[in-house]
């Protein structure tokens, strides 16, 4: 009896702590060893890590202000949270390990003891069918913009709705309304039903709403919030951008200027996934442009680059600087004295080396270095169509090349997004620091951009790694020509042989 | 022996199933508050009572304006520019919006009935009515929309479980109580950042909002040596000690130093 006592006292022991060692060992570092998450990572990141104590989670199948059920939390250990710093762990922790975790989870408040929160989930039913036609999303667009979606996730739903500057979680971090063009960074999953679940339940502990409410008063109908969902779903690319490695620019008989040129359409399109620059201080751990699509054309002199990115905020604007403070006072500055918050421009730069490299080595790809410098355009919402030319030599120096040596540019701001078309000769004056531009070579190329009204400016801001710039060279007339050539003779000679050996038939039948 | 090592397992197994069960009992928190269910008789018109008035020193912040250009039809309610109401002073220095309750000195283990009526707030010109108000735990609050606009209704609370709805449309209504006493729970719209409710949860009906003059009142006490606290959203709070004894009727005026 006293050693089967002993035992339950030891698996019990055994099982509590097989849940805190693994959140101790995974969780603590960001989470903080009580729950609060307030971990040492915990000031590097926006949005900041949940809280555990308050039991107010944003991903839950259950009416806003109710606890998630198991299932939910297991599911946010599983896939992590898109589009922030929380990975899925299903495949790093064992299933009982992740089971074991999320119980210790559970103890961080006493909500979860209470019996009387109990977590009921919405029956949320299948989403109505004809969800891509026309008609539905005419209906879903209707209904975005009469539930008030725009107010937050503007009008194009990129997140740069009039209230968007002024909106905080609940612990009065800043936070973004979601860009409804990313589908693949909602925390809650992209799916047209990840879409519609989230509407029915809201997203607790931010600003966003539940709007079950309406369905319940009979203000709309259970078809018309689904329409919503599939509206929004409609907003992102089909699948998830992939990174393709090479930027072709075919060639084109006249250049596109302006970046709403239709000759545009007609080009492929590539997606540049930026990071936040964490390799030299002051590092930024909360970058507000995630990426960058961009086409490539060029004609027998010249060349065009149309850079496209999503931004809340046409930048400088003074509505923001309010959030530029949230935004410094949520992350740790590494800094002794952090800048004051200020209504800093958007920039853009796209970098090339000095010269086409004719092996693999190129210059670091973070602004180069002093001994090997790498040829930039930088672009800035403060000038708009004057970027400057120049080297940089390292990310804390650059120098501008002559007045006018810099590319051409156009660019529009609209609803929520930069369209900048920069355009330069193909030859150079000066190839000593102005890359000269040749067709049929892998040119190295690489993008940064900032946003001024998340706070970003010199070296806080987006990255990306070196990718290739390749113009495509005029298919010589003979490529076409040749196998026209091959056909016809083949056939001919055909004929001849077929016409020959009928001639022969012919003259024995006679025979 | 296969049959002793299978009962073995099988028992480990199921011990690791009741150690859980276990586990979930020890580590159970203390029951929340239960809502007022039995009514006192003391509790009533009868007993002393507490009034007094809120001022307050110094200079009163100014309320900032409201830029309500985004929203016309709030805008449209409003024949000069509207300002948050953080600090509402009256003549001389009054102060209102002040929640002023009973924090000590009621018996433990008595406990009121929540009334049948409920706390209406409503969202009129983008503004919530009223401000700063109280409810007993488990008394409804019905939210009430009044503007063709979306709203959002944000419960900040601890204690309490938060919520985040919506009332995109005019005529929206919707129901809420607060299971535990918590003062206070922070109500606020996300789509206008102007908008801030307070609302202050108490287990009894001992409290009261000061109104435009500062004034205010606490009836029904028996007898008792009670600590009173006044809150104020900007100014923090104040406390004072009153005794009453019979159905007499006490006065406590509470100063904050406005900063």
């Amino acid at each position: 009896m006293t050693s089967a006592l002993l035992l339950i006292v030891l698996i019990a022991a055994q099982d509590t702590s097989a849940g805190k060692q693994v959140y101790t060992k995974w969780c603590a570092g960001c989470h903080g060893d009580n729950g609060a998450g307030d971990g040492p990572g915990a000031r590097h990141m926006i949005p900041p890590p949940r809280d555990f104590t308050g039991a107010i989670y944003q991903i839950r199948s259950t009416p806003s202000g109710q606890l998630p059920t198991d299932a939910d939390l297991l599911r946010s250990i599983d896939e992590g949270l898109f589009g922030t710093a929380m990975p899925g762990w299903k495949s790093r922790l064992s299933d009982r390990q992740r089971r074991d975790v999320l119980a210790y989870i559970k103890t961080f408040s006493t909500f979860f003891a209470d019996t009387t929160q109990r977590p009921q989930p919405i029956a949320f039913g299948s989403a109505p069918g004809g969800g891509g036609s026309a008609e539905a999303l005419r209906v879903g667009r209707q209904f975005y913009d009469s539930i008030g979606c725009r107010k937050c996730h503007g009008d194009q739903g990129r997140g740069d709705g009039p209230s968007a500057p002024t909106l905080k979680d609940d612990a009065q971090h800043p936070i973004f309304a979601a860009n409804l063009h990313e589908n693949w960074r909602f925390n809650g999953g992209g799916t047209v039903g990840d879409i519609y679940h989230r509407l029915r339940t809201g997203l607790d502990g931010t600003p966003m709403p539940s709007f079950s409410d309406l369905i319940d008063n009979k203000f709309l109908t259970d078809e018309q919030l689904w329409r919503v969902a599939q509206y929004v779903r409609s907003l992102s690319p089909k699948e998830t951008p992939v990174v393709r490695d090479v930027l072709h620019a075919p060639l084109a008989k006249t250049l596109p200027h302006a970046p709403d040129d239709s000759a545009w359409t007609a080009v492929d399109v590539y997606w540049f996934p930026l990071v936040g620059q964490i390799v030299h201080k002051e590092r930024w751990f909360a970058p507000a442009v995630t990426g960058v699509w961009v086409k490539a054309v060029h004609t027998a002199d010249s060349i065009a680059l149309r850079v496209v990115w999503d931004d809340r905020s046409e930048s400088p604007d003074t509505s923001w600087l309010p959030f530029v403070g949230r935004v410094f006072k949520t992350l740790e500055s590494e800094d002794s004295t952090r800048e004051q918050p200020a209504s800093w421009p958007d920039e853009m730069i796209v970098q090339f080396p000095v010269s086409i490299p004719s092996g693999m080595e190129r210059p670091y790809f973070l602004m180069g270095s002093a001994s090997a410098p790498v040829y930039q355009w930088r672009w800035s919402s403060a000038t708009r169509t004057a970027p400057v030319a120049g080297l940089a030599r390292g990310i804390d120096r650059f120098d501008p090349l002559v007045v006018g040596s810099g590319p051409a540019a156009q660019a529009v701001y609209d609803h929520g997004q930069w369209r900048v078309v920069l355009t330069r000769a193909l030859a150079s004056t000066d190839t000593a620091s102005q890359l000269p531009f040749r067709t049929g070579r892998a040119i190295p190329v690489a993008f940064f951009a900032s946003d001024g009204s998340n706070g970003e400016h010199g070296s806080r801001m987006a990255i990306s790694t070196w990718y290739f710039l390749a113009l495509d060279e005029p298919v010589p007339a003979q490529v076409f020509i040749s196998p026209v050539l091959a056909m016809v003779l083949t056939l001919g000679l055909g004929m001849l042989v077929v016409w020959r050996a009928q001639q022969k038939t012919s003259y024995r039948r006679q025979q | 022996m296969k049959g002793r090592i299978f009962s073995v397992v099988g028992g480990m197994f199921l011990l690791t199933v009741c150690s859980k069960g276990d586990r979930g009992t020890v580590q159970a928190a203390p029951p929340a508050p239960q809502p007022a269910v039995s009514s006192d008789p003391t509790a009533g018109a009868a007993g002393g009572t507490i009034t007094g008035k809120i001022k307050f020193t110094g200079v009163a912040p100014k309320n900032p304006a409201i830029d309500m250009s985004e929203e016309a039809a709030c805008k449209a309610k409003y024949k000069t520019t509207p300002t948050e109401e953080n600090v509402v002073a009256g003549p001389a220095n009054a102060l209102a919006n002040v929640f002023i309750y009973v924090s000590a000195g009621v018996p433990a283990g008595q406990t009121f009935t929540a009334p049948t009526t409920p706390v209406v707030l409503d969202q009129n010109g983008c503004r919530y009515h009223p401000h700063v108000f109280g409810v007993m735990v488990g008394q409804n609050i019905e939210i009430k929309n009044s503007d063709p606009l979306l709203h959002n209704i944000k419960a900040i609370a601890k204690k309490n479980r938060p919520f985040n709805v919506s009332q995109p449309n005019a005529g929206m209504t919707k129901t809420v109580t607060f299971a535990a006493p918590e003062v206070m729970v922070n109500l606020e719209c996300n789509v206008h950042g102007w908008m801030h409710a307070y609302v202050g949860v108490r287990p009894d009906p001992f409290y009261a909002v000061s109104g435009p003059d500062g004034s205010f009142s606490i009836t029904g006490l028996p007898p008792g040596t009670y600590t009173i606290e006044a809150w104020h959203e900007k100014f923090g709070t104040q406390t004072a000690t009153v005794t009453i004894a019979g159905t007499e009727s006490k006065t406590a005026n509470l100063t904050f130093a406005a900063h």
